[in-house]
C-alpha cells in the first residue's frame, strides 16, 4: 500500500521541522517528506491543504479497561478512540485486573492490541505483586516482554522501605519507574481541591501538601537510589517548582500533566458536577497557571490523556460517591492546542509534548517523522470550529466535563504504521 | 343601575345597616371582615351602628390558605394573617365583604371560620351582589345588584372615602 | 447542568441552598412564616392550603426531629405526608438513589423532602426529578441545611428586628456543619453587620475567610460585644481523626459558660440548632438561661417549613401555565 499525503503542512518537533511538502509512504515506512518523488505511484492520496501533518500522538496513560473491567470499555473500543484521538502510541497503567504483574498479563494485552491494529499498546508493569504494595514484582520478567517501565499506579505504597528497595531494584534494571505522586493518607480524605471550593460545597478536601509531600519523598529517595523517574499527572504549582528544581540539580525526572488539567480548575465542579470529579482533583487556578507555566519552560515534557472511561452508572450519584476520571483520549489534541490558541505555548512545543517528547521518556523510537521510520501520522484541521460532544465519542467512556467547550483543532487522519486507521 | 359614586355608596350602606339592626340586634352579633374589601364594609357598618352593636372588635379572615385556585395561581402576593379576637363557638356571625360574584370568597370564608370553632349562626352582607354566581350560596343582605358582562370586573377602592371602579377582567386574579 | 432553584419569574421551585437567593426572597419566607405561625394557636391547627398534595420525607439519615417538624408543617398545610426512611447501606447495596427516587415519583409525589449524608445530594436529586416536582434539602452531608438556616434567621429577626447592626458569632465545627455553612450565607445576604466563627483551627474550613467570615480561635475575643451566639453540635465522631482530642478539652476551649457568655453583649441571644450535647458544647446553665432561644428555634422550625412547602408547590402553577 502506497500513500501519498499531499500539500500538508508538515511539522516534525524532533527535528523542528516545519515545511509545506509531501510525505510519500510505503510498505508501512516514510519513505522521503519532500516536494516531488519519482516513481511513485501512490494507491491513496490524502488531500492535507491546509492541515497540519504531524507525528501520531504519543500518550503516556491511558487506561483502556481490559482486562478486568470490559464491561466498561475495551482494548477494541478504546484503541479505536485513540485513533480518533490522533494517537499511535499509548501506555497503559499496571492497575488492571489482573494487573500487570506477570509476563501473561503483558501477552494478553498485546495481542489484543495487534489484533484491534490501531494504535501501538505499551504496558507499564506493576512495581510490586498484585501492586499491593509489599513484595516487588517480577520487574525483570516485564522488562524482557517489553514493559516501557514500571509503576504502581494509583495503588499506595505505604512503607517508605518498599518504595526505597523497589526504586533501586529498578535502578539496577535500568527501568524508568513512573509516579504517581500522593500521599494516601492526605488523599483518601477527600474528593476535591481543598480550598474556597470545597469549604463552599461541603466537600471533603485534598490538600495541595497530599502532592508535595509524596513529590519531596520521592525525590529525595530518586536522589538516593539514582533511579529514572517520571512523575504522572502532576496537579499543583508547589510539585512543578519541586521537580524544577531537581531537574536543575541534574536528577534524572520529567514529568506529565493531563490535559483537563491545563485547562479546569475547582470552580469547574460548578455545583457538583461528578463528570469534573478526577483524581488528582482539579486544583486553584494559580495551580492552573503554574502547570502551563510548566510546560512552556520544559519542566513538564509531556502532555498525557490520564484517559479513564467510566460507564454513565459510575458518574450518577451524590458527587463524592460517583467515581473520579476523565474520558480524554478524544479531547487531548484539541486541549493541548487550544493553548496554542490562547497563546500560551508555540505549535512546535504543544506537538512535541504531544509526541517526541514522552516518546522520549518511554524510552522508543517514535514520535518523529524520519525517512526509514515507522508512518504514524496524524493530520490535523486547524481551522475548524466545533462543539465538544462528549456523547459522541468514540469511547465507551462518555465522562467528560467538556460539553459545549468550543475546539477548533480536529484530527482529520490518522495512520498507525503507514495503515489508516481513523479518517474523519 | 349605574356605577354607585361615593354618596351612593354611604346610602346603601346606611340601608344595609338598618337591615342589619333589624335582623341581629338581639343576638349579640360579632363582626367578620374578608380581606382588603370585607374589612372597609365592615369598618363602616361599624361606624353607623355604633361601637356597642356588635360584641367584640372586628375581626377580619384572610382566606388565602383557603383558596380553591392554588393550584392555578399560587401563592397570593401578600397575605395579611386572619385575625379573629373572639371565640365563634355558638355565637351569630355577621360576616362582610365588598362583592359576592361567583361564592368561592364565601366558601373559603365559611371553611376558614369553622377552623375556629361551630358558630350559631352565620349571616352574610355584601355591599355588591353581581351576576355569575358559582356555587349555591347567596347573601342575605345586600347594598345593591349590578349586572355586569364577564369581561368586567368590579373593584373597591379606599382613597377619599369608598368608590367603586369596573374595568376590564384579568387587570387581577379574580376574586 | 446547574439546577435552578428558582422558577423564571423568581419564584421558589426547590429550596436546595441559600447560596444565590436575594434578600427579598428571605424576607418574603420569614414573612410567610410569620403568617403561618399564627395557625398553631387555632383550634383546627390546620388550614386547607395544600390539600391533595402529595409531599413525601426520604430521610436517607436519621434524624426524628427535624423529620417531625417537616411532618407537622405539611399536615398543617393539609398536604398528605409520607415518610421514607432509608438507609444508605441498603441504597449502596442494590437500588441506586436514581430508582429509588423514580419509584417514588411514580405515585404522583409533588414534593420530596430529602436528608442524605452526602453533600449535594439534594441538588442531584433536582436534577433528576421530573419538571413537577419540587425537593426541600433537609440537610445534605456538609454541604446545606436551608429551612434551619432560615429558621434561626427567623429567631434572631424576632429578637433583634434588624440585621444590619448585628455581630454574630457561630462557635464549633463549622467544617462539617452544614447548619453553619447556611447560616453564615443567610446573614451575608440579609447583610448583618459581622459574622464570626469561633474553633480550633482542625474544625474550621480551609479559605474560611472567602465564606465572609472573620476568624477566631478564642472565645474572648470571638464573643465581644456580639449580639448573636450560635453553638453548634458537636459530633462525637469527630475526636476519630485527630480533629480534637475530648470532649472535655473541647468544652475548655469552646463550651460556652455563663461565664464566656459574659463576654458577649448582655441582651445577646443563644441559639443551638439541637439536640444539645449539655457539658460539651454548651453549659445547661447557659441552655436553659434567660437568653436562650433554643426552645423556640424549634416552634419557628414549623413555620418556616410551612412558608417554604407552600411557596414551592405554588410556583408550580406557573410551571403548569407554561406547558
Amino acid at each position: 500500500m502506497k500513500i501519498c499525503i499531499r500539500n500538508g503542512r508538515v511539522i516534525d518537533p524532533a527535528s523542528q521541522l516545519d515545511i509545506d511538502q509531501n510525505v510519500y509512504i510505503a510498505n508501512g515506512i516514510i519513505v522521503a517528506i519532500a516536494d516531488d518523488l519519482d516513481d511513485f505511484t501512490a494507491d491513496l492520496d490524502i488531500d492535507a491543504h491546509n492541515k497540519i501533518v504531524c507525528p501520531g500522538l504519543v500518550d503516556l496513560s491511558a487506561r483502556l479497561r481490559e482486562p478486568g473491567q470490559e464491561h466498561t470499555a475495551t482494548i477494541d473500543s478504546e484503541t479505536r478512540a485513540a485513533a480518533a484521538g490522533g494517537i499511535t502510541t499509548l501506555a497503559v497503567p499496571p492497575d488492571t485486573d489482573p494487573v500487570i504483574d506477570n509476563p501473561t498479563v503483558v501477552e494478553l494485552i498485546e495481542d489484543r492490541a495487534k489484533k484491534a491494529g490501531r494504535t501501538m499498546v505499551l504496558t507499564i508493569g506493576a512495581l510490586t505483586q498484585k501492586l499491593n504494595g509489599e513484595l516487588l514484582a517480577e520487574m525483570a520478567a516485564l522488562k524482557a516482554v517489553g514493559c516501557v517501565g514500571i509503576s504502581n499506579g494509583i495503588a499506595e505504597i505505604k512503607n517508605t522501605v518498599i518504595w526505597r528497595r523497589a526504586l533501586e531494584y529498578a535502578a539496577t534494571l535500568d527501568l524508568t519507574v513512573f509516579i504517581n505522586p500522593a500521599d494516601p493518607w492526605l488523599q483518601k480524605q477527600g474528593c476535591v481541591h481543598e480550598g474556597n471550593v470545597s469549604a463552599r460545597l461541603g466537600l471533603a478536601g485534598i490538600p495541595e501538601s497530599a502532592e508535595t509531600i509524596a513529590v519531596s519523598r520521592h525525590l529525595i529517595l530518586i536522589e538516593q537510589t539514582g533511579v529514572r523517574a517520571h512523575f504522572h499527572n502532576i496537579s499543583t504549582g508547589k510539585a512543578v517548582k519541586m521537580i524544577r528544581e531537581a531537574q536543575d540539580r541534574g536528577l534524572p525526572v520529567t514529568a506529565d500533566v493531563s490535559a483537563h488539567h491545563l485547562h479546569l480548575c475547582e470552580h469547574d465542579l460548578g455545583n457538583y458536577d461528578s463528570f469534573s470529579h478526577v483524581m488528582p482533583p482539579l486544583r486553584s487556578v494559580r495551580d492552573r497557571e503554574q502547570l502551563k507555566q510548566g510546560v512552556r519552560d520544559g519542566t513538564i515534557q509531556a502532555v498525557a490523556s490520564h484517559h479513564q472511561p467510566l460507564d454513565a452508572d459510575a458518574k450518577l450519584g451524590p458527587f463524592a460517591q460517583t467515581q473520579p476520571g476523565i474520558s480524554a483520549l478524544e479531547t487531548l489534541l484539541p486541549l493541548t492546542l487550544k493553548l496554542v490558541e490562547d497563546e500560551e505555548i508555540t505549535l512546535q512545543q504543544a506537538l512535541a509534548s504531544l509526541t517526541c517528547q514522552p516518546a522520549a521518556i518511554l524510552g522508543i523510537d517514535a514520535g518523529q517523522l524520519t525517512t526509514g521510520g515507522n508512518a504514524d501520522i496524524c493530520i490535523i484541521d486547524a481551522d475548524v470550529q466545533y462543539d465538544c460532544r462528549p456523547d459522541n465519542f468514540i469511547s465507551a467512556g462518555k465522562n467528560s466535563p467538556l460539553a459545549g467547550w468550543l475546539f477548533q483543532h480536529q484530527v482529520s487522519h490518522t495512520l498507525f504504521h503507514g495503515k489508516l486507521v481513523y479518517q474523519r | 343601575m349605574n356605577t354607585p359614586t361615593t354618596t351612593d355608596i354611604q346610602h346603601l350602606l346606611e340601608e344595609m345597616a338598618a337591615t342589619i339592626r333589624e335582623q341581629l340586634a338581639d343576638k349579640d352579633p360579632l363582626l367578620i371582615g374578608i380581606h382588603t374589601g370585607g374589612v372597609w364594609i365592615a369598618k363602616a357598618l361599624q361606624k353607623i351602628l355604633g361601637d356597642d352593636f356588635f360584641d367584640g372588635p372586628l375581626g377580619t379572615l384572610s382566606i388565602a390558605y383557603y383558596r380553591d385556585d392554588f393550584t392555578r395561581i399560587g401563592m397570593h402576593p401578600q397575605v395579611s394573617p386572619s385575625d379573629l379576637p373572639f371565640d365563634v363557638d355558638n355565637r351569630h356571625l355577621l360576616l362582610v365583604d365588598d362583592v359576592f360574584y361567583s361564592g368561592r370568597t364565601t366558601r373559603a370564608a365559611l371553611n376558614e371560620i369553622f377552623d375556629y370553632g361551630r358558630p350559631a349562626s352565620v349571616t352574610l352582607a355584601v355591599l355588591v351582589e353581581r351576576n355569575g354566581r358559582e356555587l349555591p350560596i347567596r347573601p342575605d343582605i345586600v347594598g345593591t345588584s349590578l349586572n355586569l358582562p364577564r369581561n368586567q370586573d368590579l373593584k373597591l377602592h379606599n382613597r377619599d372615602g369608598l368608590h367603586i371602579e369596573i374595568r376590564a377582567a384579568g387587570a387581577h386574579h379574580a376574586e | 447542568m446547574r439546577s435552578n432553584q428558582l422558577t423564571e419569574s423568581g419564584q421558589l421551585r426547590h429550596f436546595l441552598t441559600i447560596e444565590g437567593l436575594k434578600r427579598p426572597l428571605l424576607t418574603e419566607i420569614m414573612d410567610r412564616a410569620e403568617q403561618f405561625s399564627s395557625i398553631s394557636h387555632r383550634q383546627v391547627k390546620k388550614v386547607p392550603l395544600l390539600r391533595g398534595k402529595t409531599i413525601m420525607n426520604l430521610f436517607f439519615e436519621n434524624s426524628t426531629r427535624t423529620r417531625s417538624t417537616f411532618e407537622l408543617a405539611a399536615k398543617r398545610l393539609s398536604a398528605d405526608v409520607m415518610n421514607f426512611n432509608i438507609s444508605t447501606s441498603a441504597t449502596s447495596k442494590g437500588e441506586s438513589l436514581l430508582d429509588t427516587l423514580h419509584n417514588l415519583e411514580a405515585m404522583h409525589t409533588d414534593m420530596f423532602v430529602v436528608r442524605h449524608d452526602q453533600s449535594g445530594a439534594a441538588e442531584f436529586i433536582a436534577q433528576h426529578v421530573a419538571p413537577h416536582v419540587s425537593v426541600i434539602n433537609a440537610g445534605d452531608g456538609c454541604h446545606a441545611h436551608p429551612t434551619q438556616a432560615m429558621l434561626d434567621m427567623f429567631t434572631i429577626r424576632r429578637h433583634k428586628q434588624e440585621f444590619a447592626n448585628l455581630r454574630v458569632a457561630i462557635i464549633g465545627d463549622i467544617l462539617h456543619s452544614r447548619v453553619a455553612r447556611s447560616q453564615i450565607q443567610a446573614l451575608s445576604i440579609l447583610g448583618v453587620g459581622e459574622i464570626r466563627v469561633i474553633g480550633p483551627q482542625t474544625l474550621l474550613p480551609r479559605d474560611c475567610q472567602t465564606l465572609g467570615v472573620h476568624v477566631h480561635h478564642d472565645m474572648a475575643s470571638g464573643l465581644r460585644d456580639v449580639d448573636v451566639i450560635i453553638t453548634l453540635r458537636l459530633q462525637f465522631e469527630r475526636m476519630q481523626g485527630a480533629l480534637l482530642p475530648s470532649a472535655r478539652e473541647y468544652f475548655r476551649c469552646y463550651g460556652l459558660t455563663e461565664e464566656k457568655l459574659k463576654y458577649a453583649k448582655p441582651d445577646a441571644i443563644v441559639m443551638h440548632p439541637g439536640p444539645i450535647n449539655r457539658g460539651v458544647e454548651i453549659a445547661s446553665s447557659v441552655a436553659d438561661g434567660k437568653q436562650s432561644v433554643i426552645l423556640e428555634q424549634v416552634g419557628h422550625g414549623i413555620a418556616i417549613r410551612m412558608a417554604v412547602m407552600s411557596m414551592a408547590l405554588g410556583s408550580q402553577s406557573e410551571l403548569a401555565e407554561s406547558e
